[in-house]
């Protein structure tokens, strides 16, 4: 099986679709000619021509809308916004556009539109090209979000985002673009969306998470196995809607839970998880449920020691995780 | 002069990594701070490193062609500048060893804040198993009692109950011609301590109750508040097996290497009989008794200030070399403190050589959970009357604790009786040692 980064596995999987299904075609600012700032674009334009590789003005709102129009008649767009902290102007047409016309059209009309984005920081990349911004759609039924953390993941989820008949906002961790490596399979394959996956097995303490997330924890993991402590580690992948199933089962493991996330603590994806281990799970439940997120401050620093101290990383990981364990 | 580390830089966003494409100064170079020391490849941009002092290069860690994280070490340079300073630092950098991590240490109540702090999984599990939580011993933080400490004690069958008021029982006084009864007072609903603690006078010493000191104190309290204990002996002849013994035990002794003790042949005598009277290997269980059908049984080895009962596996399979030396093993371990877990469990009835140390009579502990245990005191020469005439017989006690919701005295005393004849009826004509 050959190994690809994360953004290879994008950009695999946008090809083979685009291959697939003729009505599939990609729009967004520098996708085109340039590829896409962080690449993830590569080849599209080149191989699928300037009709189907659309580059757009700077107007976030009218590449949502742009999209939308085109996924009402048939297509199936997939709208890139060069940062998640651009996707700010389109939320309008995301919310109450996107995510209501099935409800609102009693089905006779359905967006089936995939809009990624790069999110979250460590990248020194400041407050506009660092923030996380799942949390701002994640109570909007109608839409579906989703997270991937591993190469394998971002293929399979990909190509069922593109080929799923609602709106899914598929966000791409912009440092996991290049930092993450893993084995992809070269065959056409789909995962379930709203689904969570079992990263790793363990017996002490359970760590949810997603996106980037879940590879500090799971290097805190590795290191914490060598002093006995086994780690349960279950991704996400899906942030909303959420596998509540797979969450309640995760947390019963080990009664000890421990949250992570990037995103700003209070209002978090995490929140929700927390109110399904505890309406769910008090009797299993051996410790209070932990959050491991930012600072609630506007946004990640540009100034390298205070980027450092919002943002996540595996010491951080590792020491919430050894405490909860030592509990 | 100081050593610095120079470390791949952030070449852009989403760049994670770079490749040394080549190096631009050698070792011994001079450089003044901001320098270009390396050509730096990623898949983003291609860029130099410039050099974050002013110094020599002293060791180019990373090779040419090597591609190395962001922020991890690409070589030093010495700087001018006192180098005691950086060393401190990193010397201080180091964490401390938590020293008090893997000791139980001490664990007096105030020690243990958290002690009586139950999570809710705690709680259900211990009432959907009936476990008194005020004898688990907890392995978490403050003295906290873990699920993980729970699922532990479930796992191994062995809950500690909270103590049953005992059971208002016809007072049975069994007595058997030539055996010795005797009832053990009901316990009290012994709380652990009553009333106030003891204190050190002045010149009295101090010694504080360790892992192994406190699991023999928990188990004994356990055992003599729960199990009713009943008593009994019955004086064995063992002069055939004495002569048998001695006249084998220095060949046995050369050829095998381990010595052929009496208490292998004794060993021998309660496992036949256990299989003859089941009754005696069981296990009290609440609403039933449970027979076991394994005999294992456990030897008591102390050692110092220490008691540890290990386990001779499936005894009634064992000829009495193999029991000799299971035996031996056992106690060597013992002694040497490397008695593993598997050594230690499975016992259904315990045996008790406490005629090592001189004892003649002596009323035993049960072994909770099991229904009994067997204590084989001194073998001592006596004046015996038989065939009409006084004769000089060796002779042993053997004395029995019962637990007496499993057990009678009429099933205890017939296998009493039973181990009585085998041992009085081993001879080197009907008993091989191999």
């Amino acid at each position: 099986m050959p190994v690809m980064s994360y953004i290879q596995a994008v950009t695999q999987a946008l090809h083979e679709e685009m291959e697939r299904d003729e009505k599939v075609f990609v729009l967004g600012e520098d996708v085109g000619k340039r590829g896409g700032v962080f690449r993830a674009t590569d080849g599209l334009y080149d191989k699928f021509g300037e009709a189907r590789v659309i580059d757009t003005p700077l107007a976030e709102s009218a590449i949502a809308g742009v999209g939308i129009g085109a996924a009402m008649y048939g297509m199936r767009p997939v709208a890139e916004m060069q940062f998640a902290d651009f996707i700010m102007p389109a939320v309008n047409q995301i919310i109450s556009e996107a995510a209501k016309t099935r409800y609102r059209s009693n089905n006779d009309w359905n967006v089936p539109m995939t809009i990624r984005a790069p999110y979250g920081g460590g990248v020194h990349g400041a407050l506009y090209h660092s923030q996380s911004v799942e949390a701002v759609f994640a109570n909007q039924p109608g839409l579906k979000i989703v997270m991937p953390s591993t190469p394998y993941d971002v293929k399979g989820l990909l190509k069922a985002a593109i080929r799923d008949d609602d709106p899914v906002l598929f966000f791409e961790h912009k440092r996991a673009y290049r930092l993450i490596k893993g084995e992809v399979p070269e065959d056409d394959y789909t995962l379930p969306i709203g689904k969570a996956d079992v990263k790793r097995e363990g017996s002490d303490i359970t760590v949810i998470t997603y996106g980037l997330c879940v590879h500090f924890a799971l290097q805190a993991a590795e290191k914490l196995a060598e002093e006995g402590i086994d780690a349960h580690i279950l991704d996400l992948r899906t942030v909303y809607p959420l596998d509540q199933e797979a969450i309640i089962e995760a947390a019963k493991k080990t009664g000890k839970v421990l949250l992570i996330t990037e995103d700003n603590k209070e209002g978090s994806i995490i929140g929700e998880v927390s109110a399904i281990v505890s309406e769910n799970c008090l009797f299993d439940l051996d410790a209070p449920v932990k959050r491991l997120a930012g600072p609630d401050v506007p946004s990640m620093p540009y100034s390298p020691p205070m980027e450092k101290y919002f943002m996540m990383n595996p010491d951080k990981v590792e020491k919430a995780m050894r405490d909860l364990a030592e509990f | 002069m100081a050593k610095e580390k120079i470390n791949m830089p952030q070449l852009g966003e989403s760049v994670t990594e770079g490749t040394i494409s080549s190096w631009l100064v050698s070792v011994g170079d001079t450089v003044e701070k901001y320098d270009p020391i390396a050509e730096v490849m990623t898949d983003k941009v291609n860029a130099e490193v410039p050099s974050s002092f002013s110094g020599k290069i002293v060791e180019l860690v990373a090779e040419e062609g090597e591609t190395i994280e962001v922020g991890n070490l690409i070589c030093y340079i010495e700087t001018e500048g006192s180098s005691e300073a950086t060393e401190e630092a990193s010397a201080s950098e180091k964490p401390e060893t938590p020293v008090e991590k893997d000791g139980v240490g001490s664990s007096d109540d105030e020690d243990q804040p958290m002690k009586k702090r139950y999570s809710p999984a705690v709680m259900r599990m211990a009432q959907e198993n009936d476990i008194d939580l005020n004898q688990v011993q907890g392995s978490g933080r403050g003295g906290r009692i873990t699920r993980k400490d729970i699922e532990k004690i479930i796992a191994s069958g062995d809950l500690p109950k909270a103590d049953e008021a005992p059971k208002p029982k016809e007072q049975v006084q069994e007595t058997q011609p030539a055996k010795e009864t005797k009832e053990v007072p009901a316990p009290q609903a012994a709380k652990q301590t009553s009333g106030p603690q003891p204190t050190a006078n002045e010149g009295d010493i101090e010694i504080p109750v360790t892992g192994v000191r406190k699991a023999i104190a928990q188990n004994m309290v356990k055992s003599k508040t729960e199990i009713p204990h009943a008593w009994m002996m019955v004086e064995v002849d063992v002069t055939n097996l004495v002569e048998y013994r001695n006249s084998v035990k220095e060949d046995f002794k050369q050829k095998e290497g381990f010595s052929l003790t009496f208490f292998s042949f004794f060993v021998k005598a309660v496992a036949q009989a256990l299989k003859e009277y089941p009754q005696l290997n069981s296990t009290w269980a609440g609403d039933k008794i449970i027979q076991r059908k394994a005999i294992n049984l456990n030897i008591a080895v102390a050692k110092e200030n220490e008691l540890f009962v290990p386990v001779i596996k499936d005894a009634d399979d064992k000829s009495i070399k193999g029991l000799a030396k299971d035996i031996t093993d056992l106690a060597t371990k013992a002694r040497n403190g490397k008695l593993t877990n598997d050594d230690m469990q499975g016992g259904t009835f315990t045996v008790n050589n406490t005629g090592s140390f001189g004892s003649v009579q002596s009323m035993g502990v049960i072994n909770h959970p099991q229904a009994a245990i067997l204590q084989v005191e001194s073998i001592v020469k006596k004046p015996v009357y038989m065939n009409g005439m006084f004769a000089a017989r060796d002779m042993v006690n053997l004395c029995l604790s019962l637990d007496h919701r499993v057990l009678d005295g009429l099933v205890a005393g017939n296998f009493l009786a039973r181990v009585k004849e085998i041992l009085e009826t081993m001879t080197k004509e009907n008993t091989s040692v191999y």
